[in-house]
């Protein structure tokens, strides 16, 4: 199928679930979203205004809504659940936990303003720790889309699949970074270039600094390989086993508490298997701030030079 | 004409004795408030809900939603006397490797719709597939049962006016109004009174019964299914309804009666 998005042009990930659900409206008369009074903030109201007989808004309820969602997909439906990432995951986590997790249920989170990209609104709407706490729960798969293109192929797939998913989305226009020969598959790593130096891992859309990042370090003749970890539930062992076999530095970075990130899922794969020493830049235990997202990535060291500086420095260059 | 009831009467007994015997044999579990909900659960299992266990997934099946997951007992027996699992398991009620969990889990025992334990979650989940069927243009009505303790919990009022907002006139709750959570009277512990003029307020057609009553809680059901708006039943109840020396006492919340309290309970059941 084509891809909704150009290369090298910018647009947020939130635009490729919201082009996603008109898809699955048109195809799919079982889809039915849900949003918590942020509608427009989520894109949701795309499919909100071209399907409003299949659009719910609970107002400002989240428990309410994950709630409704396990109802509708006990009626044969399929839910999406869209509101802040802060939000669903913490305010509703009982609900996620107790009621769709617990039951299997075929309901889908979807957590928009990932990560600090919700930049001025400041810590307390930052999600954060958000791939810590779905990552706690048995049934629910993680999905964290690079680019609008990978959100958009992801919330097809979620459809798809019989059970709940989280996807997690960021708020600012970020660089698409996949192009026609991409494929997003469910529990599987893409590896976006290969490079012989080194090996860098992340999920969510830091991977178009990450990019960027890789570029500078190439001007300087170092090649790293890049691994888009974007399912982080169920983990890509295979890939990890073939990158602890490499013996190569490894980079994880990722938007996320170091504490119940991706940095923490695959330590504790490696040191119960293959203890290998590795490198993260994510975030310290700490909360989020206000500021532009560029000034909260070069604060928390996410911005492209900053990376690059930190590889150079890591690799004793 | 009044009707005749005495076939539901005789099945509420055999219900009160399963209940007190399964929490018996798994030394816990929680009589109290499963007691208190028999004539709700037998009225609607064998004479309110169009539901058949040889066809347990039908999917124009009424739907009942155990929002007060800790009556499981309750459950449990009205699921196992209506044919949905063989006897043999209640004696596994609580204990290892059993589909009879402590609390009702969906993917380990037939008949379960979804799993409850954690309070104040039932009704939003009723308020889902309320929605999810009439935009399936079924006929069915999805029915839920809360106790009043669990009225505490805020996600029950953000589904109130989520209910309402949606005129969702098929979907039926009844509250538990037993008077009694665990640290004591609910009007101690966190008053809910005029909970009436609550449920009203909030857009609901409310009626107050008998909730030991098979006539009253069965013309009330006929009732709300002609609301265009969503309906909740009051059900006035005494906790631990049966057996005398549980009756209203608190204690008896999540407490499993002795050998000695078992035979005693047994005996004013027969």
């Amino acid at each position: 199928m084509k891809l909704p998005f150009v290369k090298g042009e910018l647009f947020p990930v939130r635009d490729g679930y919201g082009k996603a659900l008109l898809a699955l409206g048109e195809s799919n008369p079982k889809i039915v979203v849900l949003d918590a009074d942020l509608a427009a903030s989520t894109r949701s109201n795309w499919f909100a205004d071209r399907y409003p007989e299949r659009f719910i808004d609970v107002g400002i309820a989240e428990q309410n809504m994950t709630g409704v969602a396990a109802g509708l997909s006990l009626s044969g439906k399929i839910p999406f659940v869209t509101t802040y990432g802060a939000f669903v995951t913490g305010r509703a986590f009982d609900q996620i936990r107790n009621t769709v997790s617990y039951s299997n249920l075929n309901v889908k989170i979807v957590g928009s303003h990932g990560g600090l990209s919700v930049g001025p609104d400041g810590g307390s709407h930052q999600a954060i720790e958000d791939i810590a706490l779905m990552n706690l729960l048995p049934n629910l798969k993680i999905f964290c889309p690079v680019d609008a293109n990978e959100a958009w192929q992801m919330t097809l797939a979620a459809a798809e699949i019989e059970g709940p998913v989280y996807i997690r989305l960021a708020r600012e226009a970020t660089e698409i970074i996949t192009g026609e020969d991409y494929q997003f598959e469910a529990g599987r790593a893409a590896m976006l270039s290969a490079g012989d130096d080194g090996i860098i891992i992340f999920h969510s859309v830091i991977g178009s600094e990450v990019s960027k990042a890789a570029t500078l370090l190439a001007g300087q003749g170092l090649n790293l390989s890049l691994i888009n970890f974007s399912t982080i539930k169920p983990l890509d062992t295979s890939m990890l086993d073939y990158i602890a076999a490499s013996e190569k530095p490894l980079f994880v970075i990722e938007e996320h508490l170091t504490n119940g990130g991706l940095t923490s899922i695959i330590a504790t794969y490696f040191s119960l298997r293959r203890p290998i020493k590795f490198h993260t830049i994510s975030i310290a235990d700490c909360f989020g701030e206000s500021g532009s997202p560029e000034a909260l990535y070069d604060k928390f060291g996410f911005s492209a030079k900053k990376i690059a500086n930190y590889i150079i420095k890591a690799m004793n260059l | 004409m009044k009707e005749d009831f005495s076939h539901l009467s005789s099945i509420a007994k055999r219900i009160r004795r399963i209940i007190i015997e399964i929490i018996h044999r798994a030394g816990s579990g929680h009589p109290g408030g499963s007691l208190s909900g028999v004539e709700i659960g037998t009225a609607l299992f064998f004479h309110l809900l169009v539901h058949n266990p040889e066809k347990a997934k039908d999917p124009l099946r009424d739907r009942f939603i155990l929002s007060k997951g800790h009556a499981a007992p309750l459950l449990y027996a009205l699921l196992q006397e209506s044919g949905y699992f063989p006897e043999e398991w209640l004696s596994g009620f609580r204990k290892l490797d059993s589909p009879l969990q402590g609390h009702p889990h969906s993917l380990k025992c037939p008949g379960v719709e979804v799993s409850t334990g954690s309070l104040g979650q039932g009704l939003s989940i009723a308020c889902g597939l309320a929605w999810g069927e009439r935009d399936n243009q079924h006929k069915n009505h999805i029915y839920t049962l809360m106790g009043d303790g669990e009225l505490d919990e805020g996600q029950v009022w953000e589904a109130a006016m989520f209910a309402s907002h949606y005129h969702l006139h098929n979907l039926i709750a009844f509250i538990d109004r037993n008077n009694l959570q665990i640290d004591g009277k609910t009007e101690t512990v966190m008053a809910l009174e005029p909970l009436a003029l609550k449920w009203q307020a909030f857009g609901w057609d409310v009626q107050e019964i008998n909730g030991h009553s098979f006539s009253e809680i069965i013309s009330s059901v006929k009732r709300a299914k002609k609301t265009p708006q969503p309906s909740v039943i009051i059900a006035r109840t005494v906790k631990g309804k049966g057996v005398s020396f549980m009756e209203n006492e608190r204690d008896w919340h999540g407490k499993a009666p002795n050998a000695e309290e078992f035979e005693l309970a047994l005996r004013e059941l027969e």
